[in-house]
Formats: C-alpha cells, sequence, structure tokens
C-alpha cells in the first residue's frame, strides 16, 4: 500500500494544475493535459489503461481543492458503469473529456440497489423509462445521461440519448456549491439498454464510488488538518502561540490520528479494487463510513480552531465543513454503511431473540 | 508459493502438531489481565518452541535466530495468534533486550546472555518506570555506584511485569552524581535473585497481578553488566523502546479479531445483537480492526521502504482506544451478568477482564496524552508547551 514514482508524480501534476486554475475552469485543462477522465479507462477504449490506484491520487487532490469539476460524476460514476456493463462505446469520447456523463441511480435518498423503482418498458419502438432520480451528480449538463431502472427481468443500465424527448432537469441549489446535483424526471423516455445485469453493476459501482469519495474525504481532511496547524502556529493569544496550548495540541494530534487512520483505510480500499480482491465491498463500506467520519470531524476541529473567522465566508473553512457534510451523505451515511456490515458480520436486522430493557 | 508462504505453512504445521497432547490445554491462555494462567506450563510450551527454533527468530542467525524477514516476522506473529496458541513468557528478552544488545551489547554481553533469552532459560523484565518517572524517563532517580567489584544499584521501580518471574533486569540508572535529566543515565543489567532486590506483587483492577514493584538496595552486578558507555543510557533506553513498535501489531490485531468474533457470537446468543445501537457499534468496531490492520500494513511497508512515516506514531493511540472501547462495548452486550463475578474469590470473566485490564493500554508504553505531544510536537510541528 505504498506510492511509487509515477504516483508521485501524477499528485504534483494535478497538484500544479489545480493551483494555476482554480474552480470549474480546472477541468478542460485536467482532461486535456493529464488525461484525467479517462485515467481508468482501458487503452482500447481511448483511456490511460490505469486503475483505482490512480483514481485515488486525483481524488485525494481534488479533495484538497475542493475542485468543482465533473471527475466523480463522469470519470468514476458514468464510465466505470458503463465499463462494468460491458458498454464501451460511449466510452471514447468521455475519456478524452469531450464529453461528460452523469449516471441517474439514487431514488428517495438511496443508493441501494434495491431502493431502485424506475421503471423501463420494451416496446415496439424500443425501451421507455419512467421515474424520478434524486442527487444526480452534474445531472443538469452532462451530455451523456445513464439510467438505472428496473424491467421486468430486474435491473438494469440505459442510455438516454441526448435531446431525447420526456427528460426534466432540475438543477439544485446545494448546500456545498462545489458539488452540483440534479433531480431528472423521465416520462416514457426513449432509451437504450446498455447492462443487463444491473444489480451488479450498481453494486460494483457503489464500491468504486465509495471508494473514489474516501480518496477525496482524506485530501480534503488533510487539507483542513494543514491549513489549522498553520494558523495555530501563527496565532498568538495570551502571549503565546494558541498551537502551544496542550488543549490545541492534543486536539490536533486526535485528528491526526483521525485523518492517517482514514487514509489507511481509503488505501486499503483502492488497493483491494486495483487487485480485484472480493472484500472490496467490505474495505469500501469500512472507507466510507470511517472517511466521512474523520473529515466531518476534522472540518468541524478547522472552524472552531480557527475561532471567529472560521464562522465566515472570508475563510475556506465553511466550504470544507460544507463538503463533509454532503460527501458524509453521499452514497450513502456512515451509519447506512455500518448497518451494511452488520449485516454481514451479525446477520440480519430484527432476527434473533429481544433483549429486556 | 512466496519464501513468506513457504514460511508461513512451515510454522503453521509445525504450530498444529506442537499444541497438541500436554500443550492443547494452554490455547487462549495467558496474556494481558491473565498472565497468571498456567505459567509454568506456558513457560514450558516456549522452551519447547525454543528446541525447534522458533524463538527470536527475527534476530540475525549468528545471534541464533533466523533472521526473518519483516513479512516473515508478521507471518509468524498472525499464525501464533490464529492458533490461539498461549501468551508469551519470553518476550521482554526477545523483542526488547536482544535487540538492544545486537545493536548495543558487547560481544561478552551477547555471548552470555542472547543464548539464555534465545532457549527461555533466563526471563527479563524492564526497569524503566518509577513512582517519580513514570512517562517522563528523564526523571530517573534510581542510582549505581561504581565501586572496586562492579555496580551497587539503589532505588525503587515500578510496573515492572513479570519481576516475580525474571532472573534479570535491565534498568535506567543514575550513575553520574549530580546529573539530572538525559545525562548521567546508565542501561544496567542486574540479576534478581539477591538479597538487595525484593518484589512486591500490586493488585491490579482484574484482581490479579502481573505487575510489580521492585526495590534495589545495594544490589549488586558486575562491571561488565553495563551495556554502551555509562552515561549513554537515555540513547541505548530510547532505542528499546523503539523495539517495542514494530511487527507485533499485525499479530495482535488477530488477537483482537478473534476477541471481537467472540463478542458477537455471544450478542447474537444474549439478543444484544437485536439492539441497533449495539449492531452500529459492533460495526464500528469491526471498521475499527480493518483500519488497525490497515495501519500496520502501511507502517510495514514504510519500515520496509527505509522510511517510516507518520504512521508509526498514530498506530498506538489508534490500537489502544480502540480496544478500551472493545472492553466498554463487550460489558453493553454483557448486560446485568456483567455485574456478577463467576465466583469467589473475585473469579471474573473473560469480558469482564477485557472490560478492565484495558484501561491499562491508553497508559502503558506512553500514555495516549504523552503520545499526543509526541505527534503534535514532532510531527505536527507546534510549538512546545510552556514548561515551569
Amino acid at each position: 500500500m505504498r506510492f511509487g514514482e509515477e504516483h508521485q508524480e501524477l499528485r504534483t501534476a494535478v497538484r500544479s494544475l489545480l493551483a494555476r486554475h482554480e474552480g470549474a475552469a480546472a477541468w478542460g485543462p485536467l482532461t486535456r493535459q493529464i488525461g484525467a477522465a479517462g485515467l481508468a479507462v482501458p487503452e482500447e477504449h481511448g483511456g490511460a489503461g490505469c486503475g483505482p490506484v490512480e483514481v485515488h491520487v486525483v481524488m485525494e487532490e481534488l479533495g484538497r481543492a475542493l475542485a468543482p469539476v465533473p471527475y466523480l460524476g463522469s470519470a468514476v460514476l458514468a464510465t466505470q458503469a458503463l465499463l462494468a456493463a460491458g458498454d464501451t462505446g460511449l466510452l471514447p469520447a468521455l475519456a478524452e473529456g469531450r464529453t461528460t456523463g452523469a449516471l441517474a441511480w439514487a431514488e428517495n435518498g438511496s443508493w441501494r440497489p434495491e431502493a431502485v423503482r424506475a421503471r423501463a418498458v420494451c416496446g415496439a419502438d424500443g425501451w421507455r423509462i419512467t421515474g424520478v432520480k434524486d442527487h444526480v451528480l452534474d445531472g443538469a449538463d452532462a451530455d451523456v445521461l445513464l439510467v438505472a431502472a428496473r424491467t421486468e427481468t430486474g435491473l438494469a443500465l440505459f442510455h438516454v440519448p441526448s435531446g431525447a424527448a420526456g427528460v426534466e432537469r432540475e438543477a439544485h441549489t446545494t448546500m456545498d456549491l462545489t458539488r452540483p446535483q440534479a433531480t431528472l424526471r423521465f416520462d416514457g423516455t426513449e432509451a437504450r439498454a446498455v447492462g443487463a445485469d444491473g444489480d451488479r453493476v450498481l453494486a460494483h459501482v457503489r464500491d468504486l464510488a465509495c471508494t473514489a469519495l474516501a480518496a477525496e474525504q482524506v485530501g480534503a481532511a488533510e487539507r483542513c488538518l494543514e491549513l489549522t496547524v498553520a494558523h495555530v502556529r501563527d496565532r498568538v493569544q495570551f502571549g503565546r502561540p494558541v498551537g502551544s496550548f496542550q488543549a490545541v495540541k492534543h486536539r490536533l494530534a486526535d485528528a491526526f490520528v483521525r485523518v492517517e487512520s482514514a487514509r489507511s483505510a481509503a488505501l486499503g480500499a483502492s488497493w483491494a479494487a486495483a487487485d480485484g480482491s472480493p472484500d472490496l465491498s467490505r474495505y469500501a463500506a469500512v472507507a466510507k463510513s470511517a472517511c466521512s467520519e474523520a473529515f466531518s470531524a476534522v472540518a468541524g476541529d478547522m472552524i472552531q480552531l480557527h475561532g471567529g473567522i472560521g464562522i465566515t465566508w472570508e475563510h475556506d473553512a465553511h466550504r470544507y465543513f460544507k463538503r463533509a457534510h454532503g460527501s458524509a451523505q453521499l452514497f450513502g451515511s456512515p451509519a447506512g454503511h455500518r448497518d451494511r456490515i452488520a449485516e454481514v458480520l451479525v446477520g440480519p436486522r430484527g432476527a434473533g431473540a429481544e433483549r429486556p430493557a | 508459493m512466496s519464501s513468506t508462504e513457504k514460511f508461513r505453512s512451515e510454522f503453521r504445521t509445525w504450530l498444529r502438531s506442537g499444541l497438541t497432547g500436554e500443550f492443547a490445554a494452554l490455547k487462549g491462555r495467558g496474556g494481558p489481565g491473565r498472565e497468571h494462567e498456567a505459567f509454568a506450563e506456558r513457560l514450558a510450551w516456549e522452551r519447547h518452541m525454543a528446541a525447534a527454533g522458533w524463538t527470536c527468530i527475527g534476530w540475525p542467525q549468528e545471534y541464533g535466530g533466523r533472521g526473518a524477514t519483516l513479512e516473515e516476522q508478521v507471518a509468524f506473529h498472525e499464525e501464533y495468534a490464529l492458533a490461539d496458541a498461549p501468551a508469551r513468557v519470553g518476550h521482554i528478552g526477545e523483542q526488547l533486550l536482544g535487540p538492544t544488545l545486537i545493536a548495543f551489547g558487547t560481544d561478552g554481553q551477547r555471548d552470555r546472555f542472547l543464548p539464555g533469552i534465545r532457549s527461555v532459560e533466563e526471563l527479563w523484565c524492564q526497569g524503566y518506570s518509577e513512582p517519580d518517572a513514570g512517562s517522563d524517563l528523564a526523571n530517573v532517580r534510581t542510582r549505581a555506584e561504581r565501586d572496586a567489584d562492579g555496580w551497587s544499584v539503589t532505588g525503587q521501580k515500578i510496573w515492572t511485569s513479570l519481576a516475580h518471574e525474571s532472573q534479570w533486569c535491565f534498568l535506567v540508572a543514575r550513575t553520574g552524581p549530580g546529573t539530572h535529566r538525559h545525562e548521567g543515565l546508565s542501561y544496567l543489567l542486574v540479576p534478581m535473585d539477591q538479597p538487595g532486590v525484593e518484589v512486591r506483587p500490586i493488585t491490579q483492577l482484574t484482581g490479579t497481578s502481573e505487575f510489580n514493584e521492585v526495590f534495589f538496595d545495594a544490589a549488586r552486578t558486575g562491571a561488565d553488566n553495563v551495556v554502551g558507555e555509562p552515561g549513554d543510557g537515555w540513547r541505548v533506553a530510547m532505542a528499546t523502546l523503539g523495539f517495542e513498535r514494530g511487527v507485533s501489531t499485525l499479530g495482535q490485531q488477530v488477537g483482537f479479531r478473534r476477541e471481537l468474533e467472540e463478542l458477537i457470537a455471544l450478542a447474537r446468543r444474549n439478543g444484544a445483537a437485536g439492539d441497533p445501537l449495539i449492531r452500529d457499534r459492533l460495526a464500528r468496531a469491526w471498521t475499527g480492526l480493518e483500519i488497525i490492520r490497515f495501519n500496520a500494513l502501511r507502517m510495514l511497508d514504510g519500515a520496509a521502504a527505509g522510511a517510516p512515516g507518520p504512521e508509526a506514531s498514530i498506530s498506538k493511540i489508534y490500537w489502544a482506544t480502540w480496544h478500551r472501547e472493545l472492553g466498554e462495548l463487550a460489558m453493553d452486550v454483557c448486560g446485568a451478568d456483567g455485574m456478577l463475578a463467576d465466583g469467589a474469590p473475585y473469579d471474573l470473566g473473560d469480558w469482564q477482564r477485557l472490560f478492565l485490564f484495558s484501561r491499562a493500554d491508553t497508559i502503558y508504553a506512553g500514555s495516549n496524552e504523552i503520545q499526543r505531544n509526541i505527534i503534535a510536537e514532532r510531527v505536527l510541528g507546534l510549538p512546545k508547551e510552556a514548561r515551569a
């Protein structure tokens, strides 16, 4: 679980690019100069043929900078869904960054495959989809829409061509302003089937999504800690640096333990994904729940230890705090992922004798 | 099969055939809070291991070890824990003093002491802590004076694990009169079986005692039993502490996993698993266990690459806190039953012992507070606390 030289080079390249190109403007150079969108796409489909470890590096850097680019929604969710479904025609344009994709997946605030209610019906003129999708990352602007829907034979993945009739896209104002979301409504919308084994595809995409998001959370949490340590070293109160007070030092030491332990969990998941480990699912659940809680705690500490400036829009602390909340809920809450772990570990909920209070 | 896997398989095979017959009853015996269990039998088991060449495997071959690689040592500890083999009795000599003598000792000291550690004929205890110098080792008051025949040691040590079973103690004493803090300390090897040494057991929360107070009153040791130069004891002692954190973490994690699995089984049996909060805490504990393992793997990857990263300093805080919380969770899973001992005299069950003894995890080997200071000052670079 150690990065090689080429990973360090990738990290350096992404970090310096994000320093030169702020905000959404980074996406063009990221895709053109670094090929970020196609990193984890096989070479025969126009990508670089790398994998989850390279995605991990990019996500950590995007997290540090809170970069509002469609990497997670397009390069991870949409691209990996197509790969898992085995439908590769759309990949070259996505890998190159000429198009962006969105995976319309969650319903009623849940990313569990069982929660999908959208229906797909096959008629004489092909498939038609009806349903409502929540929390679609970059869903308002994406060129390629992929939709999970239920057919008579189970869950399947569909591609809705751009310009198809019967699609309504509603962009939301998100608390975390750096990660746009949309609600998509489909009403008998024409669609093309891109994969039948939807349960497997969605479960796999969720594992990869949680793994990638965990890396982003580690990068962001690490940046929160760096900024806070720098602040308490400089800031003088009561005649000495705030960072010399043991109450502050111990709090930051605990934050460091949280961040580095979260990093271990995220690395464990990324390496399991790279190895094709059968244990990826549980490592992804571990990483998502641990990294969510670590980022939330450290972003909270960041505000507290910055004092008054920390509760204003003048400092970046609020942006990290809001991203921490959004990321913790995205793809399922920490408690939700622990519930998945408990299902395997302890057995189904409600089974077993109740104990008197 | 990789060489590590071959090593693992060889040791597993030996363990399976070894832990049978008279030794079968030793499975799961001993360990923190239970070091008193079957001590003589565990000593016999460890000598049996020694005879087969399975002690001190990480030492270089020229000193009687196998020169096992880091990966092989990890495999050793994992297999040992997976087999539920009894807690070790010679680990202080094997893991702390042995590497110290190999690094800093004289040829004479190595020839005299290493074979006894490897064969488990001589057990060692560690004399660092004192009533006024627990985490503050530089505050050591025990004195040693050089005379014509050797050294005369006077002072008191505390929290000395296995002192009542040990033949020898390695300790830090002040040999430069008038010195303070790190200066003038020496690292001495002192025989325990002599009139000048008195060992008094300390009764712990669990009602058992594996820690002791040790009183030295003009205790004697030979002139050649100082490790490193006189006055160089701080450096040598710090190195020993470094050996303390090592490859055993992964084996420890296997033991933790067994505890958690048994706790889950109990929760299912007694219905506690029906409580959503207990379920969440069990899943959280399991998440923490995976992190302990990944922390250890990162630490080993770093050690193998020759660059130990910050992950080394976080592992103690993380696992100690995790284990303490497991003890608390165990009591909540036990529910009302956890209030009652198995019987007189104060015969506590395994979960009660875990609950009580795990309070020590965040104190010994550098308390959580000390570890936080280390991280804050040495890793994060925060200013030192103003000291009076």
